[in-house]
Formats: C-alpha cells, structure tokens, sequence
C-alpha cells in the first residue's frame, strides 16, 4: 500500500491562549484518590500478613516439644508394696508412678532424696502426664518391675516454655514460673543431651488434656474428619441434584422462585442460627447425642448447602447450549443428555465449589459450639455417633486456657487449621486451572 | 433386628432387583436390543426402584409412627395417679421408664430375676450397667418398661417382616411387568426428576426447620417470659438458675444485647467501608493487571481464614496492644499510666471484625463498579474528567444502589458474626457509649446460654431461641431488602 | 446560533475556510493492539471549522484513528501509539501534554447515547463543573441552556430539565451527548458514528445540527454510511486495512475519487 500524504497548502497555527481550567489543583486531588486506594490496599495486606505473623510468631515452637529421657528403676516397693498385683491388678492402676519418676530425674540430677524442697522443684519439672505414660508401660509388661528402663518423659510445660526461651528471665525469680535453680538443671541436662527439644507429634494424636505439654488436637482432627465425610457425603449429591433440578428442570413457577430466594438467603443466614437449629431439631427432637460429630455434620451439610448449589448451577450454567443440542438432536432423551454430557463438562466447576464449601466449613466453629461439641474428650471417638470435638472447637476451648503454654498450643493448632485450608484452597485452584474450559 | 439392618436388607433386594431386570430385559430382547424401548440398564432400574422404595417408605412411616403408638399404649395403662399428674411430669415419668427398658436389655437374665425386688436396687443394677436414672423408679414403672421392651420387638419384627415382604413383593410385580415395550427409561427418569426435586426441595425444609424450630422454642420462652419485657426490655440478667428451681425470675431484655451487637457492628463497618471501598475502586480502576492479579488474592485469604483466628488475634495481640498503648498514652498525657481501653472492648471486636469485612466489601464493590458500562466511562474521559472525577462524579453515584444493597449485606454479616465478639467483645450486657469498654451482643449470648447443661425447659436455656430468631429475622430482612436493591441495580445495566 | 439563517451560516464557513489553517494533523500514525497493528502510517490533517468524515469498511481502522485523536486510547491497557499528532502545534502524545486538558480541548461523542444517570441539567453541566468553568448558579445556567440550544434540544427539553437524562429519547440522548461535548467549548469534536443507534428521523436531526455545529467547532466524524458522510462532509478520508487510501474533498471523493478501492467501496463492491 502506498501511503497517501496529505497535499493539503494550509499549514498549523499556534495554539489559543489556554483556558484555565485548574489542572494542578485537579490532578493533585487525583493523586490523593489514587493513594487512598493504594493506602487501603495495603492496610488489607498488611493486616493479613500481621495477622499470620502473629500466629505464625507464637505458634511455630509448638511443634517441638522438650522431652527429659531418664532411666526410670520400676521400684516395686513403689509400685506394689504388699506384692498383690496377681490377684487384685488394681494394684498397677493406682500406684504412684510420678514418684519413680521423681526419684529418677533427682537421682541425674544429684539432688539429696532427703532435701524436700528440693524434691517438690525437680517434681514440677516433669508433666502430670507421667503417671499414664508409666502406667501404661507397667499395665502392657509387668515384668518390667524391678528394673531400670530408660524412658522419655514430657517436660512441664513451664520448662518446656523456659527451653524454647519463652520466660523473661529478667523478672525477679518470685514472680517467674520457673526458679533460678530449675533453670540450672535444664541446662545440666541439656548439656548432657538427656533434654531436648523433638518434633511434636503428641499435639497431632493426643487428645484433651488439663495439662498443655500433654494436649493435642487428635481427637479434633478425627472429630473434623468425619464431618467433612458427612458434609462431602450429603452436601455434594444433594447439592448437585437441587442444582440439577433448578438449572435444567424447573419450571417457571411460585416454588422454583420460592426455592430460589430460599437458597439465597439460606447462604446468608449467620452459621449460629444453624446451631440453633441443630440443638432444636437433631438433638432435641430426633435424639441424637449431643457432641457427636454426626450432628455436627448435618448441622455443616445444611450450612454448605447454599454455597454448593450456588456453584454447581454457575458450572452447570457456563456449559454452552450447543452441547446440550448436539446430545438432545441425537435422540438422547433430557435426563441422559445431562447425565452423560453436561454434568461431566460442569464437574470440575462443581467439585471446586465442593471444596471450598467444605473449607468453610472446617474452619466454622459457633454451630457446633451449640450442639455440645465444646467438651473434654480425651479418647478417640470410633464412630460419629460418640463424643468428640473439631480442630476449630479445639481451638476455641485453648483460646479460653490461662496459661501461657496453651497460647502456643492454640496458635499451633491454628497452623495445623491454616496448612489444611491452605491445602484445600490451593487443590481448588489447581482443579480449575487444570480443567477449567473456555467455551 | 434394627434398623439399619433391614436398610441393608431392603438394600441387598434392591440390587438382586437390578440385576434379574437386566437379565430378563436382555432375555425378553434375544438378538437385537433394539426391540427395546429402552436399554436393559433402565429396566433393571425400573426393577430395583419397585423393590426399594415401596419398602423404603414403609419402613420411614413405620419408624416415625410406631413409637408414638407404643408409647400412647404404654401410658394409657398408668396409674390413675399418674394420670392426673400435669403433661410435663408424665413425660419425665415415661423418660424414666425408656431408661428403665434401655437398661433391662443389657442386663443378663440373672440379673433380671433380682431386677424385681425394690427400686433402690434396681437404680444400682442400672447404673452399674452405664443407665444412670434420675431418681428411684415406682413400684409400676418397672412392668411398663418391661411392657415398652415388648411392644418394641414386637413393633421390630412386623416391620422388619412388612418391609421385606414389600421389597419382594415390587420386585415380583415390576419383574413380571416387564415387555418390550414398557418404557422403562421414562419412569425411571421420572422416579428421578422425583429425586431431584425433592433435594431442591431441602433448602425450603431447611427455612421451615429453623422457623419452626426456633419459633417453637421461643415461644416456650414467651410463656414463660412476656415478648415485651424482652423485646423492650432494658436489663440483661438471665441468673443463671439451679435445675429444677424453676427461677424465671431473671430479667431477659433483648435492648442492651442488640445495642452492643449495632454498636459494635457499626465500628466495624466504620473499618471496613473506605478500606474496602477505596481497595474496590483501587483494583476496578488504577489497578495494572498484575497487580490486580497479586492484590486481589491477597485481600481474598482473608475472607478464608476462620473467624476462630480472627477471634484469637483480638484476644492475644489486638486487645492487649490496645490496651498497652492507651495505658501509654494516658501515662503521657496525665501522668499516670492507666489503660483506657480494655483488652475486651467494643473497639477491639470492631476493628478485628472491620478486617475480616474487608474483603467482603471489596469484592462485593468490585462487582458492582466493573459493571457499570464502560460507556459512561469513555463519556466522562471523553469530556476531560480525570479518573477521580470520573470514579466520584459517574460511576459511585451509578453504582450506588448496588453498592448499598453491598453494604447491608456486609452488616449482616456483621450482626450474625459470633466468634469474634465471643473472644473479643466482653460478656457485660452493658448500655453505655464508650467504644473503649465491653460490650456484649445478641450472639455471644447465644452461646453463654447454650453452652454448658442444658434444661430445655428453663427460660435461661430457651431465651437463646428467642435470640436466635430475632437475630435470624434482623438478618433476613437486611438480606431480602439487599437482594432486592442489587437485582434491580443489575437489570438498570442489563 | 440557530437564530442565523442558512445563507449567514454559509456566508461565515465560506469565510472561515478560505483563511481556515489546519486544526490537527496526523503524521506516520500507527497503532497497535499489543503484538497486532491495527493502523499503519496515516498521514492525515484535519482543517479548521471543517466537518472530516473518516469512511471505509468495518474494522478499517477509522474508529481507532479517531481515538487517537483525543487520547481515548490510553484507556485500553494494551495500546501503543507511535508517530506524531499535532493539535495546533501541540504535540499531543509529547509527555508534557496533559491529557486532560487535550481532552477538554479535543471532546468527543460516542457511537451509542450515553447519558449519565443523572438529570439533564447534572448531564450538561457536568464538563464545565469539572473543568470550573462556571462558578455560579446562573452561569451554569447559562451554560446549560446555550449549549442545548446548539443542540437543538432546548425546546424539548427545557420543561423538564431535572429528569433523569437516560428517560429521553435515543435520538434526543445523542443531543444531549452533543450538547454535553459542546458545554465545555471545545476545539475540535469528535464523533464516533453517532447516528448508527438512532432512527432516520433523528440521524436527520443530528446530521443538521452537525452541520450547524461546523461554524464554531471542528468537526471529524467516523460514519458507516456513505450518503451520511456526502450530506455532512466537507472532507472525506477512507481506510481501508489499517491504511488510509484517499483523503479529498468529499465531492470530489464521491464523484471521482483517485484510488480504485475507493471507487469499489463507494460502489458498494465491498464493505
């Protein structure tokens, strides 16, 4: 092409004088605007990482716990003094364990067995939880008994604390938690290697416990764990199958509009009045006990509901007619049409709206706070229908502890909640980019 | 034999339906399915939905009915006296005796002898077996259990025999009406449309559930308690009462409650509107994608954390700094280091809460500025106005409606948040003004009142029903008016 | 201004043009839209108190051109402009060029009517608002009603000027579009195929008040129809791929144009 250039004789003139119309004035105003969006922005930003870097900050040491490895002598004097265990085994429930364990640490540590002061501080320094923990060891192999075994003990959540440099050493030693003669030991320990600090993997299987070295979310995660089996089990076929009804079904009339509205507002309604519900009508009227991970289930199923059926009918939505044509015109009747074409083209828009249905409602805690799942649980539930508790829950319950130790705790769980959204969040992503079409 | 038994007996029948439909269906076709109305899957479908579901609504009627029935039976043979007695004590009664006849199963025939001597032995008997009773059972009560067990198993049995026979029964009879020509694809599908309605047909359940469920206990309450000392009402003071006192002496009004839950609900969309609005229009308008593509992820995980955590972060770091600083401040200004801001406080709860809303209002915004027509855009650029001018003077008053209906979702939000203001705002049912004190709110109560033993017939148990459902119509009002606002703001620009 | 009669419009253009310079001149414009280019080298000026109208088939490239001329084009992430307009002797893509100002001076009026949700009123005084020209009451007033008399929707309009400015009318929406261009006193007026949503009564009611118009403003219309650029033209310039073909005087352009192509799509070969 050639280009044309214009043959025109006439030629430009200067510009006008210009107008005033307070272009400084204007574009300053301009720049404020455009700081005040970046200022919000960044105080989003900033609060958001505030915010993990606090749990983060006070959480992250939850995951090692110090551990004193002694050689405990099973004395039988201590254990069975009338030597009756055969004939009454009660004998080995009842005895008094943390004094072998006492003894055994004092003995490391040298201190005088008459010096009762003294006694009473390297007691502290091992957690309650000795007593089970030698128990059991007792109860599985009686034959144990007179012997020196090795064994690793939990440290007292004060020098768990005092290790991980938790205590301000700089406070009067009456006002501390821990005495200056306690610190030495720790570190005469330490520097034999028989205190240390290991991965925590009680605060993944443990249950509740009145003593925080000794407490774990096990019995939450298991509690969570089925009800998001519930939820996934319920919410999902229902959900898909309203979904399914509205989208490609219904017809114009009062009750489609009415369920229409309804499942707008259904997912608006404050997660609380839904444990309203659950306390009314799963365990009031139809029975069912109370902290059982199956009414917290219904109770999540019910709450999901609305975020499932809102995203399965965008996915099923986004699929084009012609799809929908190209099965109908070859004689496939409306049902099989669905069932066959368009449900699996709208699956992995429905399947990322699943999951992140079910990450809500993992992390949900005030409907089942109602339905009695803020209990003491120490054992694991084996069913749904027996009591148990949700890592949420957990982590309200520790949130509402005094002690120092269980601050850490808490924010410990809140990372173990955080990495299994996180988790669930990224899957959901990947989910969509890897399947998601454009039409 | 229970009841999930027979489920899975129904069950089983149900699949040995499917496959001998199939069968007979390729039987009946020999060569060439063709000849088929339909393909031999839908008969065996056809097939197994007459086995299953006669049975399986036989057996849902049975179990809702027979218990009633039984027990009417059960308690028309009570003593006179008892009888008499008012509606609520024949319950308690008739509770005792289903522990009774829980316990008396577990108890080997031995013990079953010795079961008839006096009360006092059998409530130790029982509780040895894990079935604690409330209090000494009467001479009669153990006969009734006795006549409760029976009638049971009795009840068991029959429905256990009806189902299977029903199963069969439609098995036989969709079996034998199977030819060629029967369409089966299409009652199959419509057993199914049947199915899916019906799921769509939860979310209406669910609305009556928690209307009627809620409505039901409330007004209990009201009986107890008259609507208007609670709706008008201005001291909140439940006293917590011993069971069995029957103390509906304490004081329930509803304005203190509803007070902090406004008040607190106000700070916090005092944080989150600008920031949310001015990070909207941020992202809408300035943004470069790539920034947008960073920002607006970011902003978005803070709509997925848990409240929980929210409610931590108050409790650890936000009120504590608070209160630190205040007590820093004061000790500047007047010399003497006291906190004015409590670690609990209206304005602990608000601002964490104005974070967590943020996002909420920033998408919602964000939605609505991106679909006000580019056009009105180019016509505002097109005169000169800068992008400022063109966001205050265009597109904000455009978009207001929406945004409003956004905004008045957000609140709701707000008033339906429970475990920030659980861990943040204070359990004091206080009316005061001072953002810098606790408060407390209509959730939060909620849970004080239902956490802990529960006695369903104590206005301090069942007030929170009465809580729940004034909260539940506040919510729904804001929402359907919300609703309301954006849908006629989307057909202005559609 | 509609008080002149033809002749003494006719008399004043007669004038203007003979001494009329050039308003704006394009030289080596190209655009693109990321990696495609969309305009190759246009050389094209534009004359004062004259109405250009920009021809050729669709996706030709005349609209982008005309958005050119005002800087629209900023507004779309992925566009570059290389190559020189001048506005007067303003280089109007040189960095010290505000964009506000070249806009205030350069206004423009969209293919489809676009009233803001506000009153009539609100709609035209927004420009001079923004831009401070009036400052009070009565000037805004003023303002108002001269620029909607230079629409031509005073006499419609003038009853009920607090009502919602997108309950007109298309035909009357699009004068209104005009008379808000027209309240901030620009140079020269851009349109971008103003009349294609509009009914044949009310294009024939814009293409007089563009004619009108041409006395105090420059004018440069992108239009699909031919007869409407031969009725309100009095210079034509036709693209074709992304090239301008021809520029002439549009009686000429429609009588005898130089290229072949233009010829083909004046006959309506293509298009």
């Amino acid at each position: 092409m050639t280009d044309i250039t214009s043959a025109d004789p006439m030629v430009l003139t200067a510009a006008p004088p210009r107008r005033e119309i307070g272009i400084k004035r204007r574009y300053a105003a301009e720049r404020r605007f455009r700081l005040y969006g970046i200022l919000a922005i960044s105080f989003g930003v900033i609060f958001l990482l505030l915010l993990l870097w606090s749990v983060v900050s006070k959480g992250y040491t939850a995951f090692l716990q110090t551990e004193i490895t002694v050689p405990v002598t099973f004395t039988e004097k201590v254990i069975d003094p009338q030597n009756t265990r055969a004939t009454n085994p009660a004998v080995l429930m009842a005895a008094n364990y943390p004094v072998l364990a006492r003894d055994a640490l004092a003995k490391e540590l040298g201190v005088d067995p008459a010096d009762r002061a003294a006694l009473k501080e390297v007691n502290s320094m091992i957690s309650a939880s000795v007593r089970v923990q030698l128990r059991d060891i007792v109860v599985n192999d009686p034959s144990v008994i007179g012997k020196t075994v090795p064994v690793k003990v939990l440290a007292e959540g004060n020098v768990d604390a005092a290790y991980k440099g938790h205590i301000d050493l700089s406070v009067p030693e009456s006002d501390r938690k821990i005495s200056d003669r306690q610190l030495g030991w720790i570190q005469q320990l330490a520097a034999k290697g028989e205190l240390a600090s290991r991965f925590n993997t009680g605060l993944f299987v443990n249950g509740a416990s009145s003593r925080p070295e000794a407490a774990g979310v096990g019995v939450a995660l298991i509690g969570s764990f089925f009800m998001m089996l519930i939820v996934l089990a319920l919410a999902l076929p229902i959900g898909v199958a309203a979904s399914i009804y509205l989208e490609e079904f219904a017809p114009k009339n009062r009750l489609t509009d009415l369920i229409e509205v309804n499942i707008n507002n259904l997912a608006a309604v404050p997660s609380i009045v839904y444990g309203l519900l659950g306390l009314a009508v799963f365990i009031n009227f139809a029975g069912l006990p109370r902290s059982a991970s199956l009414v917290g289930g219904l109770v999540l199923t019910l709450m999901t509901l609305p975020t499932i059926i809102i995203a399965t009918r965008a996915a099923l939505k986004a699929v084009p007619p012609s799809i929908r044509a190209a099965a109908l015109g070859l004689g496939a009747s409306k049902m099989q049409t669905i069932f066959h074409h368009v449900l699996p083209l709208a699956m992995p828009g429905i399947l990322t709206g699943t999951i992140i249905g079910l990450a809500h409602a993992l992390g949900e805690t005030a409907p089942l706070l109602l339905i009695g799942m803020v209990a003491f649980v120490a054992d694991f539930p084996a069913t749904p229908l027996q009591p148990s508790t949700a890592l949420p829950v957990q982590i309200y319950m520790w949130a509402n502890e005094a002690e120092r130790a269980f601050v850490e705790r808490t924010s410990g769980a809140i990372i173990i909640l955080l990495l299994f959204l996180l988790a669930m969040n990224i899957g959901a992503v990947i989910l969509r980019r890897r399947f998601e079409r454009r039409w | 034999m229970s009841g999930s038994v027979v489920l899975l007996c129904v069950l089983a029948i149900g699949i040995v339906a499917f496959l001998l439909g199939r069968l007979r269906a390729n039987a009946l076709a020999g060569p060439k399915l063709s000849n088929l109305h339909s393909r031999p899957v839908y008969y065996g479908g056809f097939v197994a939905i007459w086995a299953t579901l006669p049975a399986l609504l036989l057996l849902a009627f049975w179990s809702i009915t027979a218990p009633s029935v039984i027990q009417s039976s059960v308690r028309g043979s009570f003593p006179a006296e008892v009888l008499a007695a008012p509606q609520a004590e024949q319950n308690l009664e008739f509770g005792m005796i289903t522990s009774i006849a829980r316990g008396m199963k577990l108890l080997s025939p031995a013990d079953a002898e010795t079961l008839a001597g006096d009360a006092a032995t059998v409530r130790t008997l029982l509780s040895a077996k894990g079935v604690p009773l409330a209090g000494d059972p009467k001479p009669y009560m153990l006969p009734a259990a006795d006549e409760l067990n029976r009638l049971t198993d009795r009840s068991n049995w029959l429905m256990t025999g009806a189902a299977v026979l029903a199963a069969l029964g439609g098995l036989v009879y969709a079996l034998r009406a199977i030819q060629p020509k029967l369409r089966a694809r299409n009652r199959v599908e419509r057993v199914v449309l049947g199915a899916l309605l019906g799921a769509s047909s939860i979310a209406i359940l669910t609305t009556i559930g928690i209307v009627a469920s809620m409505l039901g206990e409330a007004t209990h309450f009201f009986s107890m308690v008259p609507a208007h000392e609670f709706f008008f009402g201005t001291v909140w003071d439940p006293r917590f009462a011993a069971a069995g006192s029957g103390g509906s002496e304490g004081q329930f009004g509803l304005i203190p409650l509803l007070a902090g839950t406004l008040y607190i609900g106000f700070v916090a969309m005092l944080f989150a509107v600008p920031i949310g609005l001015f990070s909207a229009i941020y992202m809408a308008e300035y943004a470069s994608p790539r920034v947008r593509a960073f920002a607006k992820p970011l902003l978005e995980i803070l709509a997925g954390i848990p409240t929980i955590v929210y409610g931590f972060f108050a409790l650890t770091t936000v009120g504590p700094f608070l209160r630190d600083i205040s007590a820093q401040i004061s000790g500047l200004v007047t010399g003497d280091y006291a906190n004015f801001i409590q670690a609990q406080s209206v304005i602990t709860a608000g601002f964490v809460m104005g974070i967590m809303l943020i996002p909420y209002v920033s998408s919602l915004s964000d939605d609505i500025i991106t679909a006000v027509p580019r056009a009105l855009r180019d016509g505002s650029l097109g005169l000169g106005a800068t992008r400022s001018e063109t966001v205050k003077r265009v597109i904000l008053p455009a978009a207001l409606p929406g945004i409003v209906g956004a905004l008045l979702m957000t609140a709701s939000r707000a008033v339906g948040e429970t475990m920030i203001v659980v861990l943040a705002a204070g359990v004091a049912a206080r009316m005061q003004l001072n953002p810098f004190e606790p408060m407390t709110t209509v959730t939060v109560k909620i849970v004080n009142q239902l956490t802990g033993d529960l006695e369903f017939t104590s206005p301090q148990t069942l007030v929170a029903f009465a809580l729940g459902i004034t909260l539940f119509a506040l919510t729904l009002c804001l929402n359907i008016y919300a609703l309301y606002i954006v849908r006629k703001y989307r057909e202005q620009y559609e | 201004m509609n008080m002149l009669t033809e002749t003494a419009v006719e008399k004043v253009l007669e004038r203007k043009m003979t001494n009329s310079a050039l308003k704006m001149s394009g030289t080596d414009v190209c655009v693109f839209y990321g990696e495609k280019q969309a305009l190759h080298n246009v050389n094209l000026n534009i004359r004062e108190n004259t109405v250009t109208a920009l021809i050729g088939p669709s996706g030709c490239g005349k609209s982008t051109f005309l958005r050119t001329l005002n800087r629209m084009n900023d507004t779309i992430d992925s566009c570059r402009v290389t190559g020189k307009i001048l506005l007067d002797t303003d280089d109007i893509y040189d960095p010290n060029i505000d964009v506000v100002e070249l806009r205030a001076r350069v206004g423009m009026v969209f293919q489809k009517p676009n009233p803001f949700p506000k009153s009539i009123y609100e709609n035209i005084a927004y420009g001079p608002r923004i831009h401070g020209l009036a400052r009070t009451r009565a000037e805004f007033d003023e303002i108002v009603e001269s620029s909607l008399q230079r629409a031509g929707l005073w006499n419609e309009v003038k009853d009920r000027l607090q009502e919602p400015g997108t309950g007109l009318s298309g035909g009357q929406q699009q004068r209104l579009c005009i008379a808000r261009a027209v309240a901030v006193s620009p140079e020269v007026i851009l349109m971008d195929e103003p009349c294609s949503a509009l009914d044949p009564i009310a294009t024939a009611k814009v293409e007089e008040l563009i004619h009108e118009l041409r006395a105090n403003f420059t004018i440069v219309i992108v239009t699909h129809s031919m007869q409407q650029a031969a009725r309100v033209s009095q210079r034509t310039a036709m693209f074709h791929m992304g090239y301008l073909v021809e520029e002439n005087d549009t009686d000429k352009m429609f009588t005898n144009p130089d290229d072949q192509r233009t010829q083909d799509y004046i006959m309506g070969r293509f298009g």
